[in-house]
């Protein structure tokens, strides 16, 4: 029998929030049949879109998946976006005093939908559907072991299968999890995540994802050859970008925003866009 | 977690109560009868004569002879022991087969041999049908000249599914190949003949039949070749060293008497109870399935999956009303996956997550039957509510 505390027990008992919010701002789902425990979580934010004012769940699993889930929904509502996504798999465990170790992927499970629904709302892909998939029985990918690794400081395979489940099925995963706690740990910091083509953009985030790029990788790279790019207007799947320095008088500019600068915002924000140069 | 202070035992695949006759049997040789079986003394040889008596209870109970019975401390020695036994008897035979569904006393050890031994060796493990019942042709098919020894449990653990072990160690006998069954869960369920079925080794567990926990038995066919697992003085002919566990070997012999008195009730009463269990359960609740076959299966044991709803929070909300079951599910089994015996029967994972084993004895009554069909149907449908797969049924 598991060692759960008072209040695993009592949030399994009276598990609180239960159902699902009909119209909800967003919705995260994660786990699967197969896997032993899933939960869908639902959110509605208030009329300002700004701060969590209902939470709901479905979960099937476990005592302690039932647990972090009930968990889960008490602790976001009220809280902004922002402050929700800051929540890890740790805080939820602590707010239920804790889970058995080897329960521990219950509220990894719980972080996860948070996120998952957080990014449903804004419109953005989940980084962690991607990567490599490292453990075929219970699909999961290097960047979620790389994550449980450097969030919750795991040494051996056995703390992140605990954690991930990674490793629980047939084992033949158990060396690359071991290469992946060596890589993690040594360079100490959780690898770049890629971030692929997000889909269901609204215009704002369209545009903030742009201009981010625009910073990070094409003025830079411009700017060495004297030129410049800014962002006009953004329609639909349209990019209306003026242009500057150097690069207004260049031969080569159709190349330059087409073979460079659409190529990048395809890569890095949504694989549909096309970008144009201003014509006023 | 539980909220009253009711215990209705239905776990009886996992542990026994120890019958109070067994108890009261045992505890002299606790007290003022603490002498050694093996001493000179009166007072020593006193309590050898109990340890033998013990036996021939034992010896009665499946048709055998006292001479064939040892003592062990447990199923698993048991199975180590024969196992390890007819490999050692003949190294020139590596090959040895048995089944998916095999309690994990047979089946780890089988997937350690190489490592134990520092031998290569093949391991068979025959698949089982979707109702848990084995193909007898292939059994037949799967041994070989280098087969050193066929181990198949007499009924499963789990699904209470019985294998016909008459038939196989026949085989088995007629292809030169020694057998053996763990017969752990079979032995005081049904009636075990030795001198029909010509196994060559049988393992018996104390605690599933009502005596306590930490003795077992090795039932050795006369002219079998046997080696020794544990190697030390002269107890059970030097067929296994140690000094005995003389209460809890008396206590076997008495439970043994019990268990053949009570076979009768074993398989009409527990399994009337059982039946009505069973298909009060399957009639209340929906999507509720039967995992094993319908009547090659122990008078007591039902196992049944309530689809997409998970085996632990079930258990759970039984603790709440003193109801203790088993389930086969991940979180349940110590490891991430369901159990490998519904795995290989090949259950969905909707249903193999949300198993239950029932498992009664004869010190279940009716009103405690009544109790858990009460309480059943709202404890599914509770968590049934709260489950994202059940909602689109």
């Amino acid at each position: 029998m598991w060692d759960y505390t008072d209040k695993v027990k009592e949030h399994f008992l009276n598990p609180r929030n239960v159902g699902e919010i009909e119209k909800p701002d967003g919705v995260g789902e994660v786990g699967s049949l197969a896997c032993g425990d899933a939960l869908k979580l639902t959110f509605k934010l208030d009329a300002a879109k700004d701060k969590i004012i209902d939470a709901k769940f479905k979960t099937f699993g476990c005592a302690s998946a039932i647990a972090s889930s009930s968990a889960l929904t008490e602790m976001i509502k009220g809280l902004s976006l922002e402050e929700a996504a800051k929540i890890t798999n740790e805080d939820i465990a602590n707010y239920l005093g804790s889970l058995p170790k080897e329960k521990m992927h219950c509220s990894v499970m719980g972080r996860e939908a948070l996120e998952a629904a957080i990014a449903n709302y804004r419109g953005i892909a989940l980084p962690m559907a991607e990567g490599e998939v490292v453990c075929e029985c219970f699909g999961v990918t290097d960047l979620e072991i790389r994550r449980a690794i450097q969030e919750s400081n795991l040494r051996t395979v056995e703390e992140v299968t605990n954690f991930t489940k990674a490793g629980g099925g047939c084992g033949k995963c158990h060396d690359r999890i071991m290469e992946l706690i060596s890589e993690v740990r040594k360079t100490g910091k959780p690898q770049l995540i890629p971030m692929s083509g997000p889909k269901r953009l609204t215009n704002i985030q369209k545009i903030k994802m742009i201009e981010d790029v625009f910073e990070r990788t094409v003025r830079p790279t411009l700017k060495k050859d004297g030129g410049d790019v800014e962002l006009i207007d953004v329609d639909g799947d349209y990019v209306i970008v003026s242009l500057r320095g150097s690069c207004a008088s260049c031969t080569k500019s159709q190349t330059t925003l087409k073979e460079y600068i659409e190529k990048k915002l395809r890569e890095q924000v949504l694989d549909t866009l096309i970008v144009e140069e201003s014509k006023v | 977690m539980s909220g009253t202070d009711r215990v209705i035992y239905m776990d009886n695949n996992a542990t026994t109560m120890v019958a109070p006759e067994v108890l009261e049997t045992m505890l002299p040789y606790f007290s003022e009868l603490y002498g050694n079986p093996s001493s000179m003394h009166t007072f020593g040889g006193q309590v050898g004569k109990a340890v033998s008596d013990a036996r021939g209870r034992i010896a009665e109970l499946i048709n055998a002879d006292p001479e064939e019975i040892i003592f062990t401390s447990c199923g698993t020695e048991s199975d180590s022991t024969a196992i390890l036994a007819a490999l050692q008897a003949q190294p020139e035979k590596r090959h040895i087969v048995t089944t998916r569904v095999e309690h994990p006393a047979v089946k780890n050890l089988c997937s350690s041999l190489d490592s134990l031994t520092g031998h290569k060796h093949r391991v068979t493990e025959l698949p089982v049908e979707s109702d848990g019942t084995i193909d007898l042709q292939r059994f037949e098919d799967s041994l070989e000249d280098e087969t050193a020894i066929a181990s198949v449990m007499w009924a499963n653990n789990e699904t209470g599914v019985i294998f016909p072990i008459e038939e196989m160690a026949k085989i088995a006998k007629s292809r030169g190949v020694f057998f053996h069954t763990d017969a752990v869960q079979a032995v005081g369920k049904i009636p075990i003949d030795l001198a029909r079925v010509p196994v060559d080794f049988l393992s018996i567990s104390g605690h599933k039949l009502h005596a306590p926990k930490g003795v077992g038995v090795l039932y050795v066919r006369k002219r079998t070749p046997f080696v020794p697992f544990l190697i030390g003085g002269h107890q059970e002919h030097g067929r296994r060293g140690g000094t005995e566990n003389v209460a809890s070997i008396i206590g076997l012999g008495k439970a043994c008497e019990l268990a053949a008195r009570h076979l009768v009730k074993e398989n009409t009463t527990v399994r009337a109870l059982r039946d009505k269990l069973e298909k009060g359960l399957l009639a209340k609740i929906p999507n509720a399935l039967l995992n094993g076959h319908k009547t090659a299966r122990l008078p007591n044991t039902a196992n049944i999956s309530f689809e997409y709803v998970e085996g632990e929070a079930i258990l759970l909300h039984m603790d709440r009303y003193g109801i203790c079951a088993s389930s086969g599910s991940a979180c349940t089994s110590g490891s991430l996956e369901p159990s490998h015996v519904l795995r290989a029967m090949g259950v969905p994972f909707t249903a193999a997550h949300g198993s239950i084993r029932y498992s009664l004895s004869v010190y279940n009554n009716e009103d405690e039957v009544d109790f858990v069909l009460e309480k059943m149907p709202g404890i599914i449908a509770n968590l049934r509510a709260m489950s994202p797969f059940w909602q689109s049924r």
